[in-house]
Order: C-alpha cells, then sequence, then structure tokens
C-alpha cells in the first residue's frame, strides 16, 4: 500500500537545498573553521595560519599540578556546572509539575491549549528585558527586601539577592523551564490514560503511579527536555553576565571576552573544548532515546 | 483519579498558578514602574504617574540611537521571518518522503539548535573575518582601489547577522513542519490526485489551506525570535546594533525607568505580534472547522 501512494508521491528533495545551503554556510562551515582557527597563532592585532597546539595548552596551563589549587580553566567549568546542575533540577521538577497538570487535570482542549500558549508567550519576547524585569523585585531596596523587612523577617536588607549565583539560577529558570515543559508535555499527551486507570484501579497511590508509570513513560521529554536546558546553560554568558553582574565566571562569558579582545584562536579552542563536552553530554542522554520518534 | 477539586489538582493548580505569576509578575513590575513620574527610581513604590521616561525615550536623552536600532532590529526581523517560512516550509515538503543526506540534513537541523550560542557566534564571525583577509589580499595585489580605500568589514546584518539567527529559527521551524506532516492525512492528496489536480494545485489548494495555521506558526517564531536574538547575534552584526544588543549595553549603564520604558515598549510589541499571529491562527482554524 505503502509503495502504491508513494508512486504518486512527486519527488520534492530538491526543495531542501536552499534549507540546506543556509546550514552549511552558516553551521557547517563556521564549526569547522572554528576548529581549524583553534590551531592558530596570533598577535593583538591579527590572527595566524599556523598548527599550533599553543592555544589549547595556555587554557589547561597549571590544571595538571595541585601545587596552586584549582587551575582557573577548571574553576570555571565547576562554576558552569553548577549552574546546570541547579537549573535543570529546578526546571525539571518544575517542568514537570507544570507539564503534568496542563496534561492531566486540563480537560477541555481549549483551555489545555489556552494555558500551554500562556506558558510560552514569554518566550518570544526579549530575554534581556525578562532580565531586567528582575531588579525591580530583587534589589536592594527591591519588593522582596521591602517586603521581607516591612514582614520583620530580616532587619537589614537581603544583599543576594541580585548579582549573586541565586539571581543567575532565577534567572536561568525564569528563561528555560518552557524548554523542559513542551517536551515534558508532548509525552504525556501520548500516554494512554487507560494506563493510568489500571494502575489507580489496581490501587497504586497517585505518588506510585507518578512514579512508576508516568515518569518511565515520559524518559524521552524528560531526556530532550534536559538536553536544551543543560546545552544552553554550558554555552550561557549573557545570563550570567546580566544577573550576575559581570561578576561570575561561566566559560561562555571568557569564549565571549576573547573575542572581544580579539584573541580568536583562543576564543576557538575554549569553543572546541566546550563543544566536545557538549557532544559528550548530549550522547551520554541520547543514548536512551530516538529523537525523531518523538515529534 | 485526576479529578477537579481533589487533593492533587489543588497542590498541582497552585503550582501552575505560581509558575504564571513567576513568569509573567516580573515583566509587569517593569511596565508598571515604566510610568513612573519624573522623580521615579528603579524600584519600587511609584513615585507617581506619568509618561515622562516614554518623552525621555522619545528625546532621545542619553542613550544610543535607540529608534535607529529598533528600526534594524524591525527590518531584519521581517526579513529573517520571510526566510524562515520559505525554507521551512519547502524543507518540510521535501523531507516527507527520504532523500540523499535527509538524515543528516535534520541531525544537523538539531544539532543547530542545541550548539552553544556563543561557538556558533564566534564561527560565523571567524568565517567572515576571514573573508574580510581574503577581499583584501584580493585587492591589494590587483590593486583594485575601492576595496583599497574603503573596504571595511564583510560583517553585518544582512551577511553574517541574518545567517546566524537562521541557525536558531529554522529548526523550530523545520520541527513544526514534521509536527503538521506526521498528522498529516495523506488520503486527502490522494483524492485531489484522483480528481485530476496536479501537485502544484494539490498543495495550494488541498495541502496548503491545511498547513497555513502552522506557517503562521512558523512566522511567529522567525519574527519574535530574530527581534529580541542576543546570544547568537552579538559577534555578527559587523559596525550595526540590533536593539537586543543595544538593550544589553544599557543594563550596565542606565540607571533611570527609561530602560523599563524602553522594555514596555519593546514587550507591548512582541505582544502586538505575538498576538496578530494567534488571532490569525485561531480564524485559519475555524475557518477550515466551517
Amino acid at each position: 500500500m505503502k509503495k502504491q501512494i508513494s508512486i504518486f508521491q512527486p519527488k520534492l528533495s530538491w526543495l531542501a537545498i536552499p534549507f540546506a545551503i543556509i546550514f552549511i554556510a552558516y553551521f557547517v562551515v563556521p564549526l569547522i573553521l572554528t576548529l581549524i582557527v583553534s590551531f592558530w597563532d596570533y598577535t593583538e592585532y591579527s590572527i595566524i595560519p599556523d598548527f599550533i597546539f599553543g592555544n589549547y595548552f595556555y587554557i589547561f596551563q597549571g590544571c595538571f599540578t595541585l601545587e596552586d589549587g584549582l587551575c582557573l580553566t577548571f574553576k570555571t567549568y565547576i562554576s558552569t556546572f553548577f549552574f546546570c546542575f541547579f537549573t535543570w533540577l529546578i526546571t525539571l521538577l518544575l517542568g514537570f509539575c507544570v507539564a503534568y497538570f496542563l496534561a492531566f487535570y486540563v480537560n477541555s482542549l481549549p483551555i489545555q491549549i489556552t494555558l500551554f500558549l500562556i506558558c510560552t508567550i514569554p518566550f518570544w519576547t526579549s530575554n534581556v528585558i525578562r532580565m531586567v524585569s528582575w531588579i525591580p523585585l530583587l534589589g536592594r531596596n527591591g519588593l522582596v527586601n521591602e517586603t521581607l523587612i516591612s514582614i520583620g523577617i530580616i532587619q537589614e536588607p537581603v544583599e543576594w539577592l541580585l548579582y549573586s549565583s541565586f539571581s543567575v539560577v532565577l534567572a536561568l529558570v525564569h528563561l528555560y523551564t518552557l524548554f523542559m515543559i513542551v517536551p515534558i508535555f508532548n509525552s504525556m499527551l501520548r500516554i494512554d490514560k487507560e494506563v493510568i486507570e489500571a494502575a489507580y484501579d489496581s490501587g497504586a497511590s497517585q505518588f506510585q503511579i507518578i512514579i512508576n508509570v508516568i515518569i518511565p513513560l515520559c524518559k524521552p521529554g524528560i531526556i530532550i527536555g534536559s538536553i536544551f536546558v543543560i546545552t544552553v546553560v554550558m554555552g550561557d554568558f549573557l545570563t550570567i553576565g546580566i544577573m550576575g553582574g559581570q561578576q561570575l565566571a561561566s566559560i561562555g562569558k571568557i569564549i565571549n571576552t576573547e573575542m572581544n579582545y580579539l584573541q580568536l584562536p583562543g576564543a576557538a579552542a575554549n569553543s572546541v573544548i566546550l563543544l566536545l563536552i557538549t557532544i559528550f553530554i548530549i550522547i551520554v542522554m541520547t543514548k536512551f532515546i530516538d529523537i525523531r520518534k518523538e515529534l | 483519579m485526576h479529578k477537579i477539586g481533589s487533593k492533587g489538582f489543588l497542590i498541582f493548580l497552585s503550582i501552575f498558578v505560581s509558575f504564571v505569576i513567576f513568569l509573567y509578575g516580573p515583566i509587569f513590575s517593569i511596565i508598571l514602574l515604566s510610568f513612573q513620574g519624573p522623580s521615579g527610581g528603579l524600584t519600587f513604590p511609584l513615585n507617581g504617574f506619568s509618561f515622562y521616561w516614554f518623552g525621555e525615550l522619545w528625546r532621545g536623552s542619553g542613550l544610543v540611537d535607540i529608534g535607529a536600532s529598533f528600526r534594524r532590529s524591525i527590518g531584519l526581523g521581517i526579513f529573517v521571518m520571510v526566510l524562515t517560512v520559505i525554507l521551512s516550509v519547502s524543507a518540510g515538503l521535501a523531507f516527507r518522503k527520504k532523500f540523499f543526506g535527509s538524515d543528516l540534513l535534520f541531525y544537523t537541523t538539531i544539532a543547530s539548535l542545541i550548539v552553544p550560542s556563543i561557538v556558533l557566534s564566534l564561527g560565523v564571525a571567524l568565517e567572515f573575518r576571514l573573508i574580510d583577509s581574503l577581499i583584501i589580499t584580493l585587492g591589494e595585489t590587483l590593486e583594485i582601489e575601492s576595496i583599497m580605500e574603503t573596504f571595511q568589514t564583510s560583517l553585518g546584518m544582512y551577511t553574517s547577522g541574518f545567517g546566524a539567527q537562521l541557525t536558531w529559527t529554522l529548526p523550530f521551524g523545520l520541527l513544526i513542519m514534521f509536527a503538521i506532516f506526521n498528522r498529516f492525512d495523506k488520503s486527502l492528496e490522494e483524492a485531489s490526485r484522483d480528481l485530476g489536480a496536479n501537485s502544484y494545485q494539490t498543495f495550494w489548494y488541498v495541502v496548503f489551506p491545511i498547513i497555513a495555521p502552522s506557517i503562521v506558526g512558523i512566522a511567529l517564531f522567525g519574527f519574535t525570535l530574530s527581534y529580541d536574538e542576543l546570544a547568537r547575534s552579538s559577534q555578527v552584526m559587523g559596525a550595526t546594533n540590533t536593539l537586543p544588543l543595544d538593550l544589553r549595553g544599557l543594563t550596565t549603564t542606565v540607571t533611570t525607568p527609561i530602560i523599563y520604558a524602553l522594555g514596555t515598549i519593546t514587550t507591548s510589541i512582541s505582544f502586538l505580534v505575538i498576538g496578530l499571529c494567534l488571532s490569525l491562527v485561531y480564524i485559519l482554524r475555524y475557518r477550515k472547522i466551517k
């Protein structure tokens, strides 16, 4: 039967050519060039074609002798992993709960779509403004401090609300929880309601059903969401920069700074390492699923 | 078990409501604060009510030329939107059947979505800087005067900038096309062909009306993601700045509610575009059902 249909379907593969050209010109070639330039030499004014490992040596300088404590690169990665882990954990819990509510408690499709859109709309607005909008709430004289003082929980304004690791994670959660909600919600919609009914009739509690039925069936959604959140935080330099008051370190910020000083081969070497780590994380996570089946 | 009114319902409802407040609370607080009087500060309480800071913004006091970067961002957004729609829809049609390299192209597209933006921005910037040095060397060896005297850089909004943004908008476009075609009833096309329609007629009169709401969705992603894009754009816009780039600079220098006024305006524009697109999707769907 399938074959019969395909006879009548016109071959349209040429339509993918412009699409492919964009990705070759603006994705594949740039990444290859990044790899090549990471072996180049540079001066203050220019970059020089070469094949040296100096840029990589420089990154790991002092990293394998334990005399002076951790080297800058390791410290930066630890800081980046720290933001990754907490953002991942919170977005996962929050995203799961929100998706669970939408998928199982909201029975009317129009309401479901409306509530889903309410969660999505901020994604289509400016990230910078969404970060700036925390200032009146978290600042020294912000709403949170004022409220806590007036209730009497604290006497002095709390300083760590803004321009701190706390505000960075808060902003990352604020920006990227949607990346968890969408794939988990998508997985949940595919769960046969009768499976849940069966578990319920057999005497399972809601908690048991979530742990033993829903979470295993949502695994692909959870993994896709986790990949999105982890990769976006791994390369982040804007949120950590703006919400960290330009005081906190991340690998993305190092690359950005090197680029601003036109140390392009150095930035390229850092990018290659970041990319390898990101790819490693993704490979480990995708061992379990086939992304294409999830659409 | 998922009964409305049950204990579990109340718990998850309260989580959902808190999440929505968490999502929208901050943005509404800066919208409120942007309408303060001239003595207003960056935090609550509100100091009077006026349009003073919008006036200041209009006069451009103390800021870089926001108006110009605003127009540039709108222009680039529309350009990226049009390209995103055309390229995603055509690729979506191609992807309905397996073709040489289709898997590779699909995984490249997904990879583009999750590659760290700063790495991509660096790569595109490198590419165009290398093109620059190529052009300059060429100009010097061939002694082309116009190049030797005036050439600055090939980096720009419509050379490197739009491409870097497309690597972010196109994956969303293609995923939307996949989602619609995975649920597409092919017998409709068969019927159309059986009735004697050629492939163009089948596309325009059968397929297109069905996928039209999704195309509006792709346009929505194309425009809004470009209009607000910053991470991938950060190194590739050349001498010009888009609005998000200027905004980012202002976060460290501006200490008056003028930045809130700007935030209110750009957020309003985003809301306006989102509202328009969603209404259009709704109208297209409704018409289809009728």
